[in-house]
């Protein structure tokens, strides 16, 4: 659903969004991904000024307010190198929730930032070309990778899995309905309380069939939301994103 | 009410039918899945082809709805125009009235269901039979369907069986379902056979020679018009396709994306009235075309929901139809379709029905299983935007403007961000905030550590 642009610029210098999610409680994501880009050779610029993408008022239908939110994200980020984001729904934001709610008045400087977005894991395998991690974790650990759905019709997708396998100590664990969706959906899980936790819960029961160590996703936000009903369940499990994975892989 | 409708809803609805709708529905996404993957290397390109060859003839449906007219026409059926569902139903009633007929069977159709057909043709005089297992059932009960090609997906076998030994179809109670199919194969031969009349629905019809395709698994529709000499089908004026040979892509992509079969059961082309050669099947054919409410469609900016060929795979893979079932969408079409169709489709109850394109993650399941390549998520978004832009109320959702002032005031934002730790050491659960305590009722929040990153990257 959500098309990456195509021929998306790389460099060995980049802007970091590092999303609001990260700012507020997962400060640990965005070092990660500054950790693991430098560890690749790829400078890392974060612009102080950003903010959030603008996806809350988006979802909830207030165009007005996520396209003020848009023209400023783009201005932060405006200029000519490629944008990070350890998040496939901030990500799709930008190339593809933009475009859609600007499509009765296109904006060059939201056309450049979707033309220049990647998400992280897009960006390490296909545009850095790193399709081996060489690194290990300490214990062997059992994985369950949810991939979150505004990854769908991208190819974050496959290129995170491919990478975590090849993680020493790590092994992917498949489960039951993976097509299905964790119940996030954002402003979705306040306005649909009762059938966003049935989600999470119906999703739960498929990733913890195998009793993993660990869930992974691209998306802070679903591992947020799985995370938290877990807890408030008493089935508490760790969480962490694919790229503090690949961190952890590579220390010592 | 601080509630979204569909929420409600699926909360209240009793676990029987919760587990019905959930599990009939993975069933059928499972094997949609398997079968599209083993028979095509790349299913994708197919649906983006079929989602294509709909697109074209949406744009040129004036020209083709001629050319399928003038068609049939030269092949002997009578062609009609209903453009609202009044006129639909009156012009059925016409032609009826007209052959005499007072007793018919006829076969599923979404169209009918759309216009409230039966009830009509009932009170005006008229025995009007369901021939689909599923939607009889639905008869019998006085229920509505809940899904497009399984109707009473939302019931189970034991129900059924109570409802056949209710109405007399059946002299005991059985809830084995080939009993319960066999019970019902012989009440409805009967009525097969007194019918005057078979009115279908039409799954493509081909602008190039008028062919008309019809596909069930069941043989009711072919069954239904054998016995009679009249026929009418009940046609969308979004079911043309250009040419015969486009149904070859449709009839493979609908039978696989519907029930997960290669084909239906029973295909049927039918080319006209019976011609003298025939030996039997319905002199007296009528194509009733309908517009209601799918020009407005065509000309608003969700025109590509008319693609949709009724195959129900969004339905299935749909997490939130799964939860609240087919009835929370309080009209004919539910689940991801029905969230854009209906507010559109009936559009003087748009914002009765805005809360639709609401009910929805954006997940974008429906949008990878549908066959046409339906954008159904930013169809949804862009009805969210007309239902803000028209200023239809929405319960329990937060104002944004507050959150768009704060994210474009980079220090306020900060001094914000850092700020937010303090929320650890507050007992936010007992926030007078109702939104925020029936979030925090079934989930935790992680612990705030707002702008940790942006001292660390400082420090480094």
């Amino acid at each position: 659903m959500a098309n990456a642009a195509l021929n998306r610029p790389v460099a060995r210098k980049v802007l970091l969004m590092g999303t609001c999610l990260c700012d507020a409680f997962f400060d640990d994501v965005a070092r990660a991904s500054v950790e693991v880009l430098e560890h690749l050779g790829v400078e890392v610029v974060f612009p102080e000024d950003q903010t959030c993408c603008g996806q809350p008022a988006f979802n909830s239908g207030d165009w007005k307010a996520s396209r003020k939110v848009a023209c400023f994200t783009a201005k932060v980020f405006s200029g000519d190198l490629p944008v990070i984001v350890p998040s496939g729904s901030c990500a799709a934001m930008n190339f593809h929730g933009n475009p859609l709610q600007f499509e009765d008045c296109p904006d060059p400087t939201i056309d450049s930032l979707a033309r220049r977005t990647w998400e992280i894991m897009d960006f390490i395998v296909h545009g850095l070309g790193v399709t081996s991690w060489p690194g290990s974790l300490a214990q062997p650990t059992r994985v369950a990778f949810h991939r979150s759905c505004h990854t769908r019709g991208t190819r974050s997708g496959d290129a995170t899995a491919g990478l975590l396998e090849t993680v020493g100590n790590l092994t992917l664990l498949p489960f039951g309905q993976a097509e299905q969706c964790c119940g996030f959906g954002g402003t979705f899980s306040v306005t649909f309380p009762h059938i966003s936790g049935r989600m999470g819960s119906l999703k739960l029961d498929h990733l913890l069939e195998l009793n993993p160590d660990m869930l992974t996703s691209g998306d802070m936000s679903c591992l947020m939301h799985l995370g938290g009903l877990a807890t408030a369940q008493g089935r508490q499990v760790p969480y962490r994103h694919a790229v503090q994975i690949l961190r952890d892989a590579l220390q010592p | 009410m601080s509630h979204q409708l569909i929420d409600t809803y699926a909360r209240e609805i009793s676990d029987a039918k919760q587990h019905s709708v959930s599990d009939g529905s993975a069933a059928g996404t499972e094997k949609r899945y398997q079968i599209l993957a083993k028979d095509y290397a790349d299913p994708d390109s197919l649906r983006r082809l079929a989602g294509a060859i709909k697109d074209h003839t949406l744009h040129h449906l004036g020209h083709y709805l001629t050319q399928a007219e003038e068609a049939l026409t030269a092949r002997g059926a009578t062609v009609h125009f209903a453009d609202t569902d009044a006129d639909a139903r009156a012009t059925i009633l016409d032609i009826l009235r007209s052959h005499g007929v007072s007793r018919l069977t006829k076969s599923k159709s979404m169209a009918a269901e759309e216009i409230h057909l039966n009830p009509f043709l009932i009170e005006n005089g008229i025995e009007c039979l369901e021939s689909d297992l599923g939607e009889f059932i639905v008869q019998l009960d006085n229920d509505e369907p809940s899904h497009i090609v399984k109707p009473i997906i939302h019931k189970n076998r034991r129900e059924i069986a109570a409802t056949f030994l209710r109405d007399g179809i059946a002299p005991d109670y059985n809830d084995d379902p080939q009993v319960i199919t066999r019970r019902a194969r012989v009440f409805l031969r009967e009525k097969f056979f007194q019918a005057q009349a078979g009115i279908t629905g039409a799954n493509f019809v081909s602008a190039e020679t008028g062919r008309l395709v019809l596909v069930t698994n069941e043989g009711n529709a072919r069954f239904g018009m054998a016995p009679t000499d009249v026929h009418i089908a009940l046609v969308g004026i979004e079911k043309i396709v250009p040419r015969d040979r486009d149904f070859g892509v449709f009839l493979n992509l609908l039978g696989r994306s519907a029930t997960g079969q290669q084909l239906t059961v029973y295909t049927q082309f039918i080319n006209g009235p019976r011609a003298e050669n025939q030996p039997s099947g319905p002199r007296h054919m009528h194509v009733v075309f309908m517009n209601n409410g799918r020009t407005d469609v065509l000309a608003s900016n969700c025109r590509e929901i008319l693609r949709c060929i009724r195959c129900g795979a969004c339905q299935n893979v749909c997490p939130v139809y799964r939860q609240a079932s087919g009835h929370a969408y309080r009209s004919t079409y539910g689940g991801p379709v029905g969230a854009v169709l209906s507010p559109l489709l009936f559009g003087d109850r748009f914002p009765e029905l805005a809360d639709l394109p609401k009910a929805s993650s954006l997940c974008g399941a429906c949008n990878e299983v549908c066959p046409v390549d339906i954008p159904i998520p930013d169809l949804l978004l862009r009805l969210r935007d007309k239902a803000k832009r028209e200023e239809v109320p929405s319960p329990g959702a937060p104002p944004m403007a507050p959150f768009a002032t704060l994210a474009t005031s980079p220090a306020l934002w900060r001094t914000a961000m850092t700020m937010s730790k303090a929320m650890n050491h507050l007992p936010i659960q007992v926030a007078p905030i109702k939104p925020l305590q029936d979030w925090l009722g079934q989930r935790t929040l992680p612990e705030w550590r707002g702008g940790d990153f942006r001292k660390w990257l400082k420090g480094r």
